[in-house]
């Protein structure tokens, strides 16, 4: 079989392939993973892949122990905010980066009960904040579709949606607050759904707007989206808001037939819908008319102020959400100078005697290792041998910065203007900030403005 | 209508410890205004007839049954933390002396 030609079928295609024994749960996985491989690095719907942690899955047993799930052997890529034991889930966020879950989500749970191949972490807008993977904090992920891939998937889920559209993933799971399965996966041409709110449960996802997240399928086709949905969906006690309602089994319904359904169609708006769209939408509708449904005009009163309470729900709901990243119990924990001092960016302060921390490690070493960890600046104090401040060391300030690309800020005690030029140039840091940090001696803030602003240096004392 | 100007912005940063600057401090007073101008035209919705929805589904003090279950191992939770001395957990200080 050609490379790509499994990873490009759909989960029922696959399921008769496994079925039969014409294919191992081993190749199906080898093609997926082959695909990415080759494809990821320009597209980069996944943030990240470990082809050997992913394998893992279907040796000693693994997954395929026990009875053959719905989903035997079949690849599912997750989205970076769902949590797997084991697997680092970062939100599409410096400040989760590195956080490796303790536990699973209960979709995930549930997927591994029925067989699933777990492929981590589709990229997502940061915090699902976000609606074209541009906002990311590993970068921005391509549109498969067009030669010179200058469009967006959309987002949040716009990881999963690529890698479903460029056979980088067979399906993949997303979540959906006010948009983030649907609209990537229109973007992308693939099927996006996200269920009723309470349907599915929300255990294991990184929070956004609790009221309104769902987690829900991004697939190939309808009948993907219904094998999945009747996998993930169902009570969960650990979601108190989640549905005790039973799940109908929705592969059982697209065998109905459709005539005598009734579908209302909102009433279009005449600006800011894209004409083909509009004709793609009206030839939809003369399909289902064909089929014997019948189509109605409705009016949706209240659809003006939509954006409006979105926002109002979405942004409250997420401040309560993200207080929970104070670095105190998991996270990265920003390290400031200062109690009363401006956390900018995200800034790791090091004292260091003779280029060496207090720990005995190498400075240098010590800065890459922030910066990877996502440091945003990094100050730089040294000391003298009886621990107390020594002032800036600019040959270590240099030295540092050299090898790493963030800011790096020689901080300490008194110096002269010419010592505070020179901290500037070298590091590329922030005036304001690096002002900030320095004590000038007899000399005014207005002096050391004056002096930066005939130097050409921008000033924002 | 302007009700956050730029220096309730700049108050507000400096409560969170964020840096926010001259063009920031602008543009987030515009986002913020703007928001707020959607709670205005929401309070022009006539609401007085509608029952408040809290949830899709009547579902209302869901509680679980009381009774132990496990929880995490106390090492893999502490293993998460930034900084700890287990059983605690170190966290920076946070009071001036």
């Amino acid at each position: 079989m050609p490379t790509g030609e499994l990873a490009s079928k759909t989960i029922h295609e696959l399921r008769g392939l496994l079925e039969a024994g014409t294919v191992s749960p081993q190749e199906v996985l080898d093609d997926v993973l082959a695909r990415i491989e080759r494809f990821n690095p320009t597209l980069h719907a996944y943030i990240m892949v470990q082809p050997e942690r992913v394998r893992r899955q279907l040796r000693d047993g693994g997954t395929l122990a026990g009875r053959r799930g719905r989903l035997h052997g079949i690849p599912i890529t997750i989205k970076d905010n769902i949590c797997i034991t084991g697997e680092e889930t970062a939100c599409g966020s410096k400040i989760l980066q590195g956080f490796r879950s303790p536990y699973d989500a209960t979709v995930i749970e549930r997927l591994r009960r029925e067989g699933a191949v777990l492929i981590p972490r589709a990229n997502m807008d940061e915090f699902a904040f976000g609606s074209s993977t541009e906002n990311s904090a590993f970068g921005p992920t391509k549109n498969p579709w067009g030669q010179a891939l200058d469009r967006v998937p959309g987002g949040s889920s716009g990881g999963s949606a690529a890698a479903v559209a460029a056979d980088l993933a067979v399906a993949a799971l997303g979540s959906d607050t006010g948009g983030s399965i649907r609209q990537p996966a229109a973007f992308c041409g693939i099927v996006g759904l996200k269920p009723t709110y309470g349907r599915v449960s929300r255990y294991g996802l990184i929070a956004f707007a609790s009221s309104l997240d769902q987690i829900g399928p991004l697939t190939k086709d309808v009948r993907d989206a219904a094998i999945v949905l009747s996998v993930i969906a169902g009570h969960d006690e650990r979601d108190s808001t989640s549905a005790p309602v039973d799940v109908p089994e929705y592969l059982r319904a697209l065998e109905q037939p459709v005539k005598g359904l009734r579908i209302g169609v909102p009433a279009l708006p005449e600006e800011g819908l894209d004409p083909g769209i509009k004709t793609a939408l009206a030839e939809a509708l003369r399909v289902f008319e064909r089929l014997g449904v019948t189509t109605e005009t409705v009016a949706l009163p209240h659809i003006s102020h939509a954006v409006e309470t979105y926002y109002i729900i979405a942004t409250a709901e997420a401040s309560s959400n993200l207080a929970r990243y104070d670095g105190v119990k998991y996270g990265l924990r920003a390290t400031v100078s200062g109690l009363r001092s401006p956390v900018s960016g995200l800034r790791w302060e090091v004292y260091t005697h003779g280029g060496r921390t207090p720990t005995g490690k190498d400075a240098i070493a010590w800065a890459k290792d922030a910066e990877q960890r996502g440091a945003g600046e990094i100050l730089l104090t040294s000391m003298d041998r009886d621990g107390t401040k020594a002032g800036y060391d600019l040959e270590l300030t240099k030295a540092v910065a050299d090898a790493v690309r963030i800011p790096v800020i020689a901080s300490g005690g008194a110096g002269t203007l010419e010592h505070f030029y020179d901290a500037l140039t070298v590091g590329g840091a922030d005036a304001a900030l690096a002002a900030s940090l320095f004590h000038f001696g007899e000399l005014s803030i207005g002096d050391v403005k004056h002096s930066l602003a005939a130097r050409g240096v921008p000033v924002r004392v | 209508m302007s009700l956050v100007t730029p220096d309730i912005i700049k108050h507000v940063a400096r409560l969170a410890r964020l840096r926010l600057e001259g063009e920031a401090l602008e543009r987030f007073a515009g986002q913020v205004n703007e928001i707020l101008g959607y709670v205005q035209r929401l309070q022009a919705v006539a609401t007085e007839d509608v029952e408040p929805t809290s949830h899709v589904l009547p579902l209302s003090n869901v509680l679980r049954k009381d009774e132990l279950r496990p929880s995490l191992p106390q090492d893999v939770v502490m293993a998460l933390a930034p900084a700890a001395q287990p059983p605690f957990i170190t966290v920076p200080k946070v009071i001036d002396t």
